[in-house]
C-alpha cells in the first residue's frame, strides 16, 4: 500500500475510508425497524441509515448506512454507525455532529459539513422507528422543517444559531453552514433570520 | 542511462509500488534536458541588466529564450514579455483594459474602443477572477456561453460583440474538459467589430503547433511548468502596436512592461523546455491520441453509468474527463491515490470551495454528475501500460464506491 502519511485527514478517518464498517450491502434482504435518509446527490452528499432495534433493552442492535459522498463523508457514517450501536435510542438520538468528528480525531474546517449529515439520518432513523412503533410523542423537533436541503439544516437550527448569536447571513453560514452548497435557500433562510431576530431581540 | 533518468523523473517503482501521473493538465515533470539545462543555468547569476561580464551572460540566455519562445509561436522577441506565471500574464491583459478605459495615460492615444470586455463562462479562474474585480470597479463585463460539448457559442459570441468591445478573452483549449476552441474565427469576429482579442493558451501551447500571426491574435498567455519546464515563468504575446500597460510597476525590465529582475534560472528553463516542445510535440500528440483513445475504450468496456465530457475530437490529445454515477469525485480520486495514480477532480469535496467545476456546469453536466467528475490528463511519460493498469484500478474502485452508494448504478 502507498504511504499516506501526509494526508489532509486523520490516521481514524482514513481507516474508515479505506475500511468503512456496517455498509448496507444487504438492502434487499434487510428488514430495518428504521430507516433515514438525508442529503442530496445533486448536492454531493446523500446517506441512508437504517437500524434493527433491541426492543426489550430500548437499545440500538444493528446500524447500517449507505453514503454517496466524499472520503469524509463516507467515514462519518462509518464512524457514527459504531457509535450508534449498543446505544440505547435515548442516547443516540442525542449523538452530534461534533461527535462524530471527534471519533474520527478531527476534521478538517472545509470537512465538517459532511459530518453534520450523518446523526441527522440517523435521528431520521430513530424518528422513523418511532413513528412506526406509536412512539410519536418522543420525536423531537416535529415542528423542525428543513429549510436548507443540501445539507438537511431546518429552521430550528437556524432559531438556535440566532439565539447563539448569529446576526447576519455569514454569522449564520459560519454556525450552520447553511446555503454553502447549492445556495437555493438562502432567501428562506434569510427571511427567518429576521423572524427569529425580531422574535428574541426586537426593544 | 536514459531508463534510469525516466524513473527519477517521475518515481516509477516497478511492481507494487507502482506511481502513475495523470495530472499533466495540473502540472509537468521536468523534461531531463530542461534539468540538464537548469543545473546548468545555476552558475549563471549575474543581473541581466548590469553592464558587465556576469550581466551580460545572463542577458544573453534571457535573450536567447526569447528568441525561442518568439519562433515557436511565430513572433518578433520584441513581442514576448517574461512573466511570472499564466495568472500574471492574464491578470496583465485584464487590468490592462480596465486601466486603458479609465485612466489618462500614454496609451489612452493608442486605438483603444469601448469599456466591455467580454469573455467565456469556462476560462480559469485567474481570468474570471481579475474579470469580477474589474468589473466592480466599473468596467461591464459579458459572458459568453459555451454548448454541450465546451465549444464557444458563436452565435452567441457574434451578438455579444459590438463597437464597444474593447476586448475579447477566449481561453485556447479548456483545462478541465480539454476542448479547443476555434481561436481565428473568434479573432476574426472580434477584430471586425474593432476589438482587441486575447487568448489564455496555458494548455495550449506546446500541444498544438500555434502561429500568432496566422490566428491573428493580440496578445497570449502562456506557461512554462505545463510544457516540462520549471514553475513560476510565464510568458506573455503582445502584438506589436497594441495597447500596454505593466502590470508589475517600478523597473526598467522587459522594456519596461514588467518591473523585476529577471528570473533568468526560470528563464532559461522555458527556453529548453520549448525547443524540447519543438522537436517532441508532434509526435506526443499522435501517441497521446492513441492511449486516450485506449484509455477511452477501456472504461467504456468496463464500466456501466459513465458519460465523458468535453469535444469528442477538438480536445487536447491528452485530456479526458469522465463523469461515474454513484461515485464522488474527491473519493475516487483518493482510492485511486492509494493505488499509486494521480488524477484531478471537479468535484466540490476536493476543492475546498464547496462550488463543483463550473465548467461542467456550464457545459450542461447535471450537478450530480460533476460531482462524480473526474480529470485524466496524460504526457509524454505515459505508457500504454500505465492505461491499462489505470483502467483495471478505476474499474475496481467505482464498483466499490457504488456498492456503498445510496445511488447504486452498474453494480
Amino acid at each position: 500500500m502507498t504511504n499516506i502519511s501526509d494526508w489532509m485527514y486523520s490516521d481514524i478517518v482514513k481507516d474508515h475510508f479505506m475500511h468503512p464498517r456496517n455498509v448496507l450491502t444487504d438492502e434487499s434482504t434487510f428488514q430495518p425497524d428504521g430507516k433515514g435518509i438525508i442529503g442530496n446527490i445533486k448536492c454531493g452528499d446523500e446517506m441512508i441509515v437504517v437500524i434493527k432495534v433491541d426492543k426489550e433493552k430500548g437499545t440500538i442492535k444493528e446500524c447500517k448506512w449507505k453514503t454517496y459522498g466524499c472520503a469524509s463523508a463516507i467515514a462519518s457514517t462509518s464512524v457514527l454507525s459504531e457509535l450508534a450501536i449498543g446505544k440505547t435510542l435515548e442516547a443516540a438520538y442525542h449523538l452530534t455532529s461534533k461527535d462524530i468528528a471527534a471519533a474520527l480525531g478531527g476534521l478538517p474546517e472545509h470537512k465538517i459539513h459532511c459530518s453534520v449529515l450523518g446523526d441527522k439520518a440517523l435521528r431520521a432513523a430513530i424518528d422513523d422507528y418511532y413513528s412506526r412503533n406509536g412512539m410519536t410523542d418522543k420525536i423531537q423537533q416535529e415542528q423542525a422543517h428543513i429549510i436548507c436541503q443540501c445539507l438537511g439544516i431546518t429552521d430550528a437550527e437556524i432559531e438556535h444559531a440566532v439565539l447563539e448569536g448569529a446576526r447576519t447571513y455569514l454569522e449564520l453560514q459560519e454556525r450552520t453552514k447553511i446555503g454553502t452548497v447549492c445556495g437555493k435557500c438562502k432567501e428562506k433562510s434569510l427571511h427567518l433570520l429576521e423572524l427569529y431576530k425580531e422574535k428574541y431581540f426586537k426593544t | 542511462m536514459k531508463q534510469k533518468i525516466k524513473t527519477k523523473i517521475l518515481g516509477l517503482r516497478p511492481g507494487k509500488n507502482r506511481r502513475i501521473y495523470l495530472d499533466h493538465n495540473a502540472t509537468t515533470p521536468l523534461h531531463p534536458q530542461v534539468q540538464k539545462a537548469l543545473v546548468k543555468a545555476m552558475k549563471v547569476f549575474g543581473n541581466p541588466s548590469s553592464l558587465h561580464r556576469f550581466g551580460r551572460e545572463a542577458r544573453a540566455a534571457v535573450e536567447d529564450t526569447r528568441e525561442k519562445v518568439a519562433e515557436f509561436i511565430n513572433a518578433h522577441p520584441e513581442e514576448i514579455i517574461f512573466v511570472g506565471s499564466g495568472s500574471e500574464a492574464n491578470n496583465t491583459v485584464i487590468n490592462l483594459f480596465s486601466c486603458a478605459a479609465f485612466r489618462k495615460c500614454e496609451i489612452q492615444s493608442l486605438p483603444l474602443q469601448g469599456r466591455e470586455i467580454i469573455t467565456t463562462t469556462i476560462e480559469h479562474p485567474c481570468l474570471l477572477e481579475s474579470a469580477a474585480c474589474i468589473a466592480e470597479k466599473g468596467t461591464i463585463v459579458r459572458y459568453v456561453g459555451v454548448d454541450s460539448t465546451g465549444k464557444i457559442n458563436m452565435d452567441e459570441l457574434k451578438n455579444t460583440v459590438s463597437e464597444n468591445t474593447g476586448l475579447v478573452s477566449v481561453m485556447a483549449a479548456n483545462n478541465e474538459i480539454g476542448t479547443i476552441q476555434d481561436i481565428k474565427t473568434i479573432a476574426g469576429i472580434v477584430h471586425e467589430k474593432g476589438g482587441l482579442f486575447h487568448t489564455d493558451a496555458v494548455q495550449a501551447v506546446g500541444k498544438f503547433p500555434l502561429d500568432v500571426k496566422a490566428l491573428d491574435v493580440d496578445y497570449l498567455s502562456f506557461s512554462a511548468h505545463k510544457i516540462y519546464g520549471p514553475k513560476g515563468i510565464g510568458a506573455l504575446y503582445v502584438k506589436k502596436g497594441v495597447p500596454f500597460c505593466p502590470f508589475i510597476r517600478g523597473g526598467h525590465q522587459e522594456r519596461g512592461r514588467r518591473a523585476g529582475t529577471e528570473n533568468t534560472l526560470g528563464i532559461i528553463g522555458l527556453g529548453k523546455a520549448v525547443e524540447m516542445r519543438k522537436k517532441e510535440m508532434a509526435e506526443e500528440s499522435r501517441r497521446l491520441v492513441g492511449l486516450k483513445a485506449r484509455f477511452k475504450k477501456g472504461i467504456e468496456g468496463s464500466i456501466p453509468d459513465i458519460r465523458f465530457n468535453g469535444h469528442p475530437v477538438d480536445s487536447l490529445p491528452g485530456t479526458l474527463n469522465v463523469s461515474f454515477a454513484g461515485a464522488e469525485g474527491e473519493a475516487i480520486l483518493l482510492y485511486l491515490d492509494l493505488e499509486g495514480i494521480a488524477i484531478s477532480t471537479g468535484s466540490a469535496c476536493a476543492s475546498g470551495s464547496l462550488d463543483p467545476s463550473h465548467v461542467l456546469l456550464a457545459t450542461g453536466v447535471p450537478r450530480e454528475q460533476v460531482h462524480g467528475s473526474i480529470r485524466i490528463s496524460m504526457g509524454r511519460e505515459t505508457s500504454t501500460k500505465d492505461v491499462d493498469y489505470a483502467i483495471a484500478k478505476f474499474s475496481s474502485v467505482i464498483k466499490r464506491l457504488r456498492t456503498m452508494s445510496t445511488v447504486p448504478k452498474g453494480v
